[in-house]
């Protein structure tokens, strides 16, 4: 039993498709594990029935059954997704009991691909945070340190895969949520282009950043999740795919590519621990023939100051729609104004209130060119830096978070040191960029302690996904991170 | 509240300085136009499915309490 | 006092006749069952995105190119902010600073802009009086939530409560003519809000502005304009100032009543939707919808003008009606000598009476009438051979059986008394009969002679030439 449980994704779905392994049993032996899980990690996991009612009527495939690539694997999906008669909240208590009455579309590409859905998992609030600490459903506890926060907001997605909860998810990355927590926890994390995957049926949070992707213990596991998942939707029409698909990835050395190294870096503020392990992997990339430069990206510094008023602003009107008329939770009351108003105040936690009312006030009367105006200029600036990055480099190299995983209840009273935490990840994001985050070894925090995690960001040019994981996987090969967190927590 | 707001606006004032006056804003990160939909008819969902999730269905329709009386002059 | 003159524009919403919505597939509704069209993306539903409906493209295009617009070569939707619960995402996708087409003309009015946006949901409110004040709850039927709409604002280039009437039906006959909507304002397919203000004679500023909302018919447009120009007349004159408000009309009484809601005037948060990619329309889109189009009333007004000589009172009749221009002009295509003005005094005149009777009283809505036939009553009409009293009996036959008319005249014996000797005859029985009427007009009251004209056509049923009659009666008795 733990022996299917120690095998990848790929070397899984190999086995199932040459006959040698029941894909039911291997789907069994995770719900199993699934069951196990004392982290937070999931707000529903399926049981002995399908993994939920086909697309409006449509049969899919049972759980487990068919005999696509992804056929008998089970997969744990962020409860922003929405999954037909499954519950889903975005980690909200406004959508408390809701039960979609559709499928996205990126769960239904891995039910055609035969997988299965195996848990719903937890998240920060309408996937605003980096700690999975806003949850309305408490937070999820970092499987190497249960004293520490595993990222968000993908937190539940990135705990699982990494304590062995589920042999891989699918998450959403908007400024770093799936890069961020993939990294505090030790994992690969994937953000792809923006339109490479549908986001038909991913609750919005912010419409012109939000990007779903695969949350995996290996880059191949990424690779393989990313081909299932990706593709145009017709009923989204920001979605393109990725021209020529995705395959498994191969490459076996760095010769020839250029790595780019922004010297805004030379900032404060990252840990010594992660500095240190950044450095290491660079000289990998030297050692197995990566090129290494410095490039200037100026704009990159205003990321944050950018992202925290272009993703609020959408938020807000993504979030305007949860009124209580037509689904989800009301709060009772005898005239509209006063049921609105008691209804997204009970519902809502504190940090997407905080949000909304930034958003607000950015798309104001008066206040929108300074603030949502100038944001979106500030994107066009961050987009050039990059061009102009790529048009001599083949990728953009950083830490993925200035930090390892800090402890439960540092930052969550000061909401702007938990945005600087994200740095890194936004200007990726703003650019619509695709980026992978991968383990690249383990640091001691600032404040003393056993090591965590260290992740390291590799970022390409739009729809370059397969020179990206080529690129990962070689790297990954040569650092060769087979840390995993102990029983008690303690890597 | 009003303290985390104001200090995070005021990180965000930082591109305030910024010189962006020629710069065009980025409202689409994809570069694509005229996504459209056949005017083909979709079966509708059945109305018990979607009444089934309001908090209040009546009538076939969907209740909200009304607004309070608008003044009239 | 100086005098003051009336600043109108006119904000129009219509309704497009596509199948589907406006951002899903969900079919348009007709007064059905509530909630029975709807689906997670027009019920804004965690998670589901919008994808435009391509025939409502279309549709907006030919409306902009029918208005002489300049269609935008890059337009976006933008998100509309406001919470109610008719609005099930708390925003409307509409189009903000960057319209689908702008700058165009019909007859004297500029239009300012034309743009795509959707429809809300229906709204029931149950309580005591039924009415928005002092109800209880609030229904809401979402079939109508997603509905393709075209907005069309004008330039304040009005100038009556009269003139904005019959500018806004040439818009809704402009409209239908081009089979992208019912137009029909008691059915909500067309919707006309007004702008109205008041300023000094020969001034070019523009006064403080009401909005009329609420007039749903031509009738009530007029009337609500009318009597907001008084209101807006008598405070000028009295020197007070016109405040910038909503106005909403009543139809029961046709006054207006201010609403003046509790909180301050709305700020929409207007952003370009993120959901939505550019439209940018393509040579191949826009001379599509500059070839679909057909001869809009306004040019062909001119056409029948100038061309065939038609007096304008005729060309604006035919061009008011589309079946009835078709018709008139099928006609002046089949063989016969009448002139252009005769065939329109006919298919305006005889033609559409016949149609109406025979619709309101014997239900029949398509006319066994076609072309080749009423061209052949004209020249039966033109030689003679029927006379004109005979044609009008003839033509309800025609409407409702069809037939050669030509046969139907033998058959029902219409044909006109052409023989002089039998007329003549009777004329003569006709004037021993009436001699208190020859009389006078023997002695110069020529009105008396319709009483005997009226018994010659009684005796022959009609088909007798009048002007033949007349002149053998003045005749007889000279």
């Amino acid at each position: 039993m733990s022996e299917l449980l120690g095998l990848t994704v790929a070397e899984a779905a190999a086995r199932i498709s040459a006959g040698e392994i029941p894909g039911a049993e291997y789907t069994e032996a995770w719900r199993e594990a699934a069951a196990g899980d004392e982290l937070n990690a999931y707000l529903w996991r399926a049981d002995d029935r399908t993994s939920g009612t086909p697309p409006n009527g449509e049969d899919s495939g049972t759980f487990g059954g068919g005999d696509g690539p992804l056929a008998g694997v089970p997969v744990a999906v962020k409860d922003i997704f929405c999954a037909e008669g499954i519950p889903t909240t975005a980690g909200s208590r406004i959508l408390e009991g809701y039960r979609p009455p559709y499928t996205a579309t990126a769960v239904r590409r891995l039910h055609d691909a035969g997988a299965g859905v195996l848990g719903k998992t937890n998240m920060d609030e309408f996937a605003m945070g980096s700690s999975n600490e806003n949850s309305a459903y408490g937070p999820v506890l970092n499987p190497w340190d249960r004293g520490r926060v595993p990222g968000g907001s993908s937190g539940g997605s990135a705990a699982a895969v990494a304590a062995g909860l589920a042999p891989c998810a699918i998450g959403t990355d908007t400024g770093g949520s799936i890069r961020q927590p993939a990294s505090l926890c030790g994992i690969v994390g994937l953000k792809p282009t923006y339109g490479a995957i549908s986001r038909y049926g991913m609750i919005a949070f912010a419409s012109s950043l939000d990007q779903c992707g695969p949350l995996t213990r290996d880059v191949t596991d990424a690779a393989l999740l990313l081909s299932a998942l990706q593709g145009h939707d017709p009923c989204d029409s920001t979605s393109v795919g990725i021209e020529g698909g995705i395959a498994a990835p191969s490459r076996e050395d760095l010769s020839g590519l250029r790595f780019a190294v922004p010297s805004e870096l030379a900032r404060d503020g990252i840990e010594p621990g992660v500095r240190a392990v950044f450095e290491a992997t660079l000289e990998t990339i030297e050692r197995l023939g990566g090129e290494l430069s410095e490039a200037s990206l100026p704009h990159t510094e205003h990321g944050i100051s950018a992202y925290y008023v272009l993703a609020p602003a959408e938020a807000s009107t993504n979030l305007a729609r949860y009124d209580g008329v037509r689904y989800g939770m009301r709060a009772e009351a005898g005239e509209l104004v006063e049921m609105y108003e008691g209804t997204r105040a009970e519902g809502f936690g504190d940090e997407v209130k905080r949000r909304i009312m930034l958003g607000t006030y950015a798309l104001s009367s008066g206040y929108y060119d300074a603030y949502y105006g100038r944001a979106q200029r500030v994107r066009t600036k961050i987009a050039a830096d990059f061009a102009a990055a790529f048009s001599e480099f083949d990728f953009v190299v950083t830490p993925t978070s200035p930090s390892v995983a800090f402890n439960l209840g540092e930052k969550t009273d000061d909401p702007l040191a938990m945005y600087l935490n994200d740095f890194f990840t936004v200007p990726m994001s703003l650019a619509g960029l695709p980026a992978i985050s991968i383990p690249a070894g383990l640091a001691e925090p600032e404040g003393g302690g056993p090591r965590l995690p260290v992740g390291f960001q590799i970022a390409a040019p739009a729809f370059g996904e397969q020179t990206l994981l080529e690129a990962a996987f070689a790297l990954e090969r040569e650092i060769g991170f087979d840390a995993r967190p102990g029983k008690d927590g303690d890597g | 509240m009003a303290g985390e707001l104001s200090g995070i606006l005021d990180h965000v004032d930082r591109i305030a300085a910024l010189d962006l006056d020629d710069v065009p804003p980025t409202s689409h990160v994809v570069d694509l136009k005229n996504v459209l939909r056949p005017d083909e008819p979709r079966p509708s969902w059945p109305r018990e499915t979607m009444l089934d999730a309001a908090p209040d269905p009546a009538e076939g329709a969907f209740r909200a309490p009304s607004p309070a009386a608008e003044t009239e002059v | 006092m100086a005098e003051l003159e009336p600043v109108i524009g006119l904000e129009i919403h219509v309704q497009l006749s596509t199948r589907t919505k406006m951002f899903c597939g969900c079919e348009l509704s007709f007064g059905d069952e509530p909630n029975v069209h709807t689906c997670p993306v027009c019920l804004a539903h965690p998670g589901v995105l919008p994808v435009p409906n391509e025939r409502a493209i279309r549709y907006a295009l030919q409306i902009a190119v029918a208005l002489e617009c300049e269609v935008a070569p890059r337009s976006i939707f933008h998100r509309k902010n406001y919470f109610y619960p008719d609005n099930p995402k708390a925003y409307q996708i509409s189009q903000y600073d960057v319209p689908l087409a702008t700058g165009g003309r019909l007859g004297d009015v500029r239009i300012h802009r034309v743009h795509l946006e959707e429809d809300a949901a229906k709204t029931i409110h149950v309580g005591e009086s039924g009415r928005i004040h002092g109800s209880a709850a609030s229904l809401v039927d979402f079939n109508r939530a997603g509905t393709p709409l075209v907005e069309i604002v004008t330039e304040p280039d009005l100038r009556g409560a009269a003139e904005a009437a019959e500018w806004a039906k040439l818009l809704r006959t402009t409209v239908r003519q081009l089979g992208v909507s019912d137009v029909n304002m008691e059915e909500g397919s067309l919707r006309v809000d007004a702008n109205v203000s008041v300023r000094p004679a020969g001034s070019d500023e523009l006064g403080v502005k009401t909005e009329l909302k609420n007039m749903n018919s031509f009738r009530f447009l007029e009337r609500g304009v009318e009597a907001e120009l008084a209101r807006q007349r008598e405070l000028t004159d009295a020197g007070e100032p016109v405040v910038q408000e909503t106005l909403h009309f009543h139809p029961g009484d046709g006054t207006l009543t201010a609403l003046r809601s509790k909180e301050e005037a709305h700020d929409y948060r207007y952003l370009p939707e993120p959901d939505l990619v550019p439209l940018a329309p393509t040579e191949a889109m826009l001379s599509d919808a500059r070839e679909s189009l057909p001869e809009l009333p306004a040019a062909r007004i001119a056409r029948y003008e100038t061309e065939l000589k038609v007096s304008s009172e005729s060309a604006a009749l035919l061009a008011a009606d589309p079946g009835a221009a078709a018709y008139f002009e099928q006609v002046l295509e089949e063989p016969g000598g009448a002139d252009a003005q005769t065939v329109a005094n006919w298919v305006t005149g005889e033609l559409t009476a016949a149609l109406r009777q025979a619709r309101e009283k014997d239900g029949v809505d398509e006319p066994s009438l076609d072309p080749g036939s009423l061209a052949t009553v004209i020249e039966l009409v033109r030689t003679k051979a029927i006379s004109h009293g005979s044609a009008k009996q003839l033509l309800p036959t025609l409407v409702l059986e069809g037939g050669d008319p030509v046969e139907v005249v033998e058959r029902e014996g219409l044909t006109q008394i052409s023989d002089s000797s039998e007329l003549e005859g009777i004329v003569d029985a006709a004037l021993e009969a009436n001699p208190e009427a020859a009389e006078q007009v023997r002695s110069g009251n020529g009105k008396a002679i319709g009483a005997i004209v009226g018994a010659v056509m009684k005796k022959t049923k009609g088909r007798a030439d009048g002007g033949e009659v007349n002149r053998l009666i003045k005749e007889r008795l000279s």
